[in-house]
């Protein structure tokens, strides 16, 4: 993007004119504040639909309505548990991989809007930014599957780092389909464009979930196995491995290695949102009441950022409802299955999205 | 050089499609989950919670101690010295139950004590929660085990058309036999009107003449299922048990109706249906 489009950029509502260290304190505390409640919402979420999939009722005891509690009461449980550390385990490294594994997760927040301004930062670099930081989590996850001194911990680490290198590919390239077709890698940026894209040679707004439907459908199914989640869960195949990685794990840093799957979780939903559907725009073209659209820039009042938060929240949530049913749904896949699916299918079929998005963004 | 790509019938879409269309359907349905502590099981009157005990009906024979799988029945006794009851009769002896008790921590439920007990003083009653701290408190001794008796349900009633029960149709063959020299019909047709079955030859027809609803025991009419009436139930809900036994009293019902409509109607046409008086 050109420097005068950043300079017109609408600022983040949690800019304080200059008071840098309060407007730091919001941020931190926005992004805190998201990091803790939305992957509560989501893991009771789960609880919930996969017990009903499963012809189940779930929790329905901890808080009163319906199990409501039942997340925080885990958290609790969880905090009161011994810290166990293995006699043979590296005792560093193990105690700080789930921190490695956790911050990532937290960044990704800074760069997510969930309305015009809702953000914490609008970063030029922003999908760049959001995916690298996502990958280091595989660090924590390779330490902790190494500092465990326990052979099931290792080989689940050695898969997971051999799944998210596998995954990350069509990922990447899925996400750079989008970057092309936007022209930017503004996340903001991105929804703008998205909201601005009309069929060619019409008047009719549409997400890029239709445009680069192959691209979407990648990125789904790559964030599921970035994530580890069922039915790409081989890292921690309970069958197999006892739980991978985490076999050693208990209490609080266990906690953290679950929090992590569902800030995972959240996450690539929002970047989802923002890449395929939309973001913040009920449809694209469709101006947010309380919004107003001037030169390709959405900025609102109290009203407008609130609908908008709604919608993307929404749309977050129908994604994680989406993992969560694929969840219950599949069984796991080989491990060769899992690699020939993505090196035989996944990136030729990226590739193959990316050429036909090139073409078009140059032809039309 | 040939590379083996997997083809795309191999990612078998409509079958995860049909994958997912059966997780959502369930999801749609309301769970069958009864929120137990909340919500009572509707438990079957003959469920195996708990053994009760009738101890004025035990004579500590000791059976059911012995036939216990697990030797979870202790029972403690004593004997007595009853006297003589008259002039020239001898002192007996009869055991005095002093200890009875039922360690449910090691039953298994099985039942062959109440089965096996030849003095009706053993009983199932559905009761179930009765989970304590320490195994030491599940063994019942005899105040709790007298205590379940009031949780026993009364016998289940006999199915329409079958046999009396013995001591029931010997005590109403004896009355019969003791009345039919009197000719004293109405005191023979209470006794039967007050069992549902009674098969005595000698004093349904006189019965018959006394009172006429009276008379419908008398006729025997082999039970069998009404299908009609079977599919009905079922597709009501009911159980398939509930349904059959339901199913075949109406039947019996029926058939008697149309026997009585068929006497009424002429005795001469009367002989032709398949009743048996």
């Amino acid at each position: 993007m050109t420097a005068a489009t950043v300079a017109l950029a609408v600022p983040s509502i949690l800019e304080v004119d200059g008071n840098l260290w309060l407007s730091l304190l919001l941020k931190v505390g926005a992004v805190l504040g998201f990091f803790f409640v939305a992957p509560l919402l989501v893991g009771y979420m789960e609880h919930k639909v996969m017990a009903h999939q499963q012809a189940r009722l779930g929790p329905m005891e901890a808080g009163g309505f319906h199990g409501w509690a039942q997340l925080i009461a885990d958290g609790v449980k969880f905090i009161q548990k011994e810290d166990i550390i293995p006699r043979a385990a590296d005792r560093w490294i193990f105690a700080i991989a789930p921190g490695v594994a956790l911050v990532p997760a937290i960044l990704i927040f800074l760069v997510i809007p969930l309305a015009p301004g809702g953000f914490a930062e609008d970063l030029d670099v922003g999908l760049f930014f959001a995916l690298a930081i996502g990958s280091i989590s595989v660090i924590g996850v390779l330490m902790a599957a190494w500092s465990s001194a326990n052979k099931f911990s290792l080989i689940g680490g050695v898969r997971a780092a051999a799944q998210l290198i596998a995954y990350e590919l069509p990922l990447v390239l899925a996400a750079a389909a989008v970057a092309i077709q936007a022209g930017t890698m503004s996340l903001v940026g991105i929804v703008e464009a998205q909201n601005a894209f009309q069929i060619p040679g019409t008047d009719i707004g549409i997400p890029y979930a239709v445009t680069q439907g192959i691209g979407f459908a990648l990125f789904f199914t790559a964030a599921l196995a970035e994530l580890a989640r069922p039915p790409f869960d081989m890292p921690i195949a309970d069958s197999e491995l006892v739980f991978g990685y985490l076999t050693e794990y208990g209490g609080m840093r266990f906690a953290m290695f679950l929090l992590t799957e569902y800030a995972g979780m959240v996450s690539m939903a929002a970047l989802m949102t923002v890449l395929y559907l939309g973001g913040w725009t009920i449809w694209p073209g469709v101006v947010t009441p309380g919004c107003e659209v001037v030169g390709g820039l959405t900025s609102c009042n109290l009203v407008g950022t609130l609908i908008g938060a709604s919608v993307t929240m929404g749309k977050i949530f129908m994604l994680t409802f989406l993992m969560i049913w694929v969840r219950v749904t599949f069984p796991r896949l080989r491990e060769d299955q899992l690699q020939r699916l993505s090196w035989l299918i996944f990136i030729p079929l990226a590739l193959l999205n990316i050429l036909i998005v090139a073409v078009a963004k140059v032809v039309l | 050089m040939k590379l083996k790509l997997p083809s795309l019938p191999e990612l078998k879409v409509p079958g995860l499609a049909k994958g997912m269309a059966v997780t959502l359907k369930t999801m749609l349905r309301r769970s069958v989950t009864q929120q137990y502590p909340h919500e009572k099981p509707d438990l079957p009157p003959r469920t195996r919670g708990v053994i009760a005990l009738m101890e004025e009906n035990c004579t500590v024979c000791m059976l059911c101690s012995r036939e216990c799988p697990d030797w979870c029945i202790y029972i403690d006794s004593h004997k007595e010295v009853v006297p003589p009851k008259g002039e020239g009769a001898r002192a007996r002896t009869r055991n005095l139950l002093d200890r009875f008790a039922i360690d449910f921590a090691l039953c298994m439920y099985c039942g062959i004590c109440v089965e096996v007990c030849p003095f009706d003083a053993l009983f199932w009653s559905p009761e179930f929660e009765y989970s304590e701290y320490s195994l030491a408190e599940l063994t019942h001794e005899m105040p709790r085990l007298r205590a379940w008796m009031d949780t026993v349900p009364p016998p289940p009633m006999l199915e329409e058309g079958a046999e009396p029960p013995k001591e029931i149709a010997e005590a109403l063959k004896g009355a019969a036999k003791a009345a039919a020299p009197a000719g004293a019909a109405p005191a023979a047709a209470a006794d039967g009107g007050a069992t549902t079955a009674a098969a005595s030859t000698t004093t349904a027809p006189a019965a018959a003449a006394a009172a006429p609803r009276e008379a419908t025991p008398a006729i025997h009419v082999e039970a069998e299922v009404d299908q009609a009436v079977y599919d009905q139930l079922i597709a009501e809900g009911k159980s398939e048990r509930v349904a059959r036994a339901k199913a075949k009293s109406a039947f019996v019902r029926r058939r008697r109706a149309e026997i009585i409509a068929a006497r009424g109607a002429g005795t001469s046409e009367g002989e032709s249906t398949k009743g048996e008086a």
